[in-house]
């Protein structure tokens, strides 16, 4: 597949992804395509799509509803708690509105309290997701994924074969290599696009329904900004920064935009929209599927577990693979895990990498830009 | 060849020139509601055909278009208490409407920081606040409060403190005893947060409040380090801006 467009519009197309989804979504629905809403990387995507669901990331990420959420819950929660939960609660997004299904996973606190009350009035499962990454985790989450599909097949009256799962487990193991090839040629020196464009990238293609023809627009990506660099179209030398911490789309992606409108370059993503939950394969040769999907998914490192050796050993990979001249932790408000793990990932950016550190505490609004914008000026001024 | 740095504090807007080895002239105005204005006046007043490189810091700091060069009030507090105090390990400033905690390395460079502006209970703006309720001048306060005692203030918000600084005198304490409580519970809270980095002795403490002798005993207290400061901290910002245009300017 060859690129009719040239890469910024590509990019924006990419942003706007969600949005023009919104239609897709109905169609799928009139034509009969079961909807399932799901919040998070730890949702076993697999077993969803292995019985033809379509797919739908929920996590809201604008303060549009957030008013509506604080009649219910606490002020001081999480935003991307309460942005969720405010769409939810007024139907603003269509795909809640969409969603046959809302799948949660017990990760932090403030999200498996929300699902309680979001099942109120939206059909909502909720897979219990342990907090160690032990081999008793491993096991009971293998459990959970079984109780998963048993529970898709009894709602959609479907039966879900282990041949449709290992089918799904290639295609989406396709898609992740797809994805860690075009987050790969941030490793060039200097980076051949802003992190802002490869953000809406990672983040777009997990609003596109049809999954064979988003890896083939990612490979054409690919090769076109290959094209690209080799004519010399490419950013000058900047600080090359990781951004780490929760995630980031939406509301908060303006901690990017003041990263590169300061003279930096965000490289490498390891939150929940970058390698965190792209870089580890499911193993397709393993029989028992859902152990292989069990171990894949519990595998990821966020700040839920306890402890959570994953991230530190993803976050040291992507430091040196990328050349990495310093981290920045987004941290959302009153997300308690990223926040109480700041420490131990600072220790361990500038003890075992002797590289700055510095994290950051914002919400979806934006109030705070200005100040957001003197830290990141200051830390770049710093490099 | 001169170069100018203006620092466009909250509350006040400081210029400095430099001419590569003195300060020649500084001067400060308040930031007032029409801080635009403020900086032009500052800026035409210290402004001449000799100053070859300007460069402007602080929170207003993108109101001076005239500006060479934008940099942050944490490069430039870092660069400029270097210049007042050679071979200090960390600047602590309380500015009126943020604190910030600076490390900087053997060549003075900045390696670390931390800033609050969330919260107005640790900067300069909570004694101003306090000191108003109480009606007593800001420029007397190391007076006011000579050998009081402290009384313990409670709240952790400005907005709330005020309404326990009320019912306080309502029970009659005593003024100074109050108002060393505040200075008291901003040092603490100072302390506390610039110790989450790891300062370097001896910090250099600046912003408006490193004038007041009995700030810098309470700072000192609880950090239990050396705190040093220099009758020309509050322009710290400015200087640094300063210096930082010098150098652009020598390279231009």
């Amino acid at each position: 597949m060859e690129l009719v467009k040239d890469l910024p519009e590509v990019f924006d197309e990419f942003a706007q992804q969600r949005k023009n989804s919104f239609l897709a979504v109905k169609e799928l629905k009139e034509k009969g395509t079961p909807v399932v809403g799901a919040f998070c990387t730890y949702f076993p995507q697999e077993i969803a799509l292995a019985m033809g669901a379509a797919v739908v990331g929920l996590c809201s990420t604008s303060d549009e509803t957030v008013p509506d959420a604080e009649k219910d819950l606490p002020r001081n929660l999480c935003p991307l708690i309460k942005s969720s939960y405010g769409f939810a609660k007024t139907d603003k997004c269509p795909f809640f509105y969409f969603s046959d299904l809302i799948v949660g996973e017990t990760t932090c606190d403030g999200k498996k309290k929300m699902y309680e009350y979001l099942a109120e009035f939206k059909p909502v499962h909720v897979m219990e997701l342990p907090n160690c990454q032990s081999e008793n985790g491993y096991k009971m989450y293998r459990d959970e994924i079984i109780r998963f599909k048993d529970a898709l097949e009894e709602r959609f009256n479907v039966i879900i074969t282990v041949e449709q799962i290992k089918e799904a487990i290639k295609l989406k193991n396709s898609e992740r290599k797809a994805l860690i090839a075009l987050y790969e040629l941030m490793k060039m020196e200097p980076a051949p696009m802003l992190g802002d464009d490869l953000y809406k990238i990672l983040y777009g293609s997990t609003f596109k329904f049809d999954k064979q023809a988003a890896i083939d627009e990612i490979y054409a990506v690919i090769n076109q900004v290959k094209k690209e660099y080799d004519e010399g179209k490419h950013l000058s030398k900047r600080p090359r920064i990781l951004v780490t911490g929760s995630p980031i789309s939406g509301g908060a992606s303006k901690v990017i935009k003041a990263i590169e409108d300061n003279g930096g370059v965000v490289i490498a993503f390891e939150n929940c929209g970058g390698a965190k939950s792209i870089e580890e394969m499911v193993d397709e040769e393993n029989p028992d599927v859902y152990e292989a999907l069990a171990n894949r998914y519990l595998n990821i490192g966020c700040s839920c577990m306890s402890p959570n050796p994953n991230r530190y050993r993803l976050m040291g990979e992507l430091i040196e693979d990328y050349k990495i001249d310093a981290v920045l932790d987004v941290i959302l408000q009153a997300c308690h895990t990223y926040n109480v793990e700041t420490l131990g990932i600072k220790r361990f950016v500038n003890e075992r990498y002797n590289i700055p550190y510095m994290s950051l505490e914002t919400d979806y609004s934006t109030a705070d830009i200005g100040q957001i914008n003197t830290r990141v000026a200051a830390f770049i001024e710093m490099l | 060849m001169y170069s100018l740095g203006i620092d466009s504090g909250s509350t006040m807007i400081k210029g400095v020139l430099f001419d590569g080895k003195d300060i020649i002239a500084y001067k400060k105005i308040p930031t007032s509601a029409n801080p635009k204005e403020s900086i032009q006046n500052l800026y035409k007043e210290l402004y001449s055909d000799k100053v070859a490189y300007v460069v402007a810091t602080g929170y207003g700091r993108l109101l001076l278009p005239e500006a060479d060069r934008y940099v942050t009030e944490i490069t430039c507090h870092g660069t400029g208490a270097a210049y007042l105090s050679q071979e200090i390990g960390a600047v602590i400033d309380i500015g009126g409407q943020d604190c910030k905690a600076i490390l900087l390395d053997e060549n003075q460079h900045v390696i670390d920081f931390l800033m609050n502006d969330k919260c107005a209970a640790g900067t300069g703006r909570f004694i101003e606040m306090m000191m108003r309720i109480l009606e007593e001048p800001m420029s007397y306060l190391d007076n006011f409060v000579k050998g009081k005692n402290p009384i313990s203030i409670s709240s952790m918000c400005a907005v709330f403190a005020e309404g326990e600084i009320v019912s306080l005198l309502a029970k009659g304490a005593d003024k100074g005893d109050i108002a060393l409580g505040i200075i008291h519970s901003i040092c603490r809270r100072t302390a506390f947060f610039a110790e989450r980095l790891k300062l370097a002795d001896p910090v250099f403490f600046s912003g408006g409040l490193a004038g007041f002798q009995v700030f810098r005993d309470t700072l000192e207290f609880y950090l239990k380090r050396a705190v040093k400061t220099n009758t020309m901290a509050q322009y710290a910002g400015a200087i640094g801006a300063a210096l930082i245009g010098y150098k652009k300017a020598a390279v231009k």
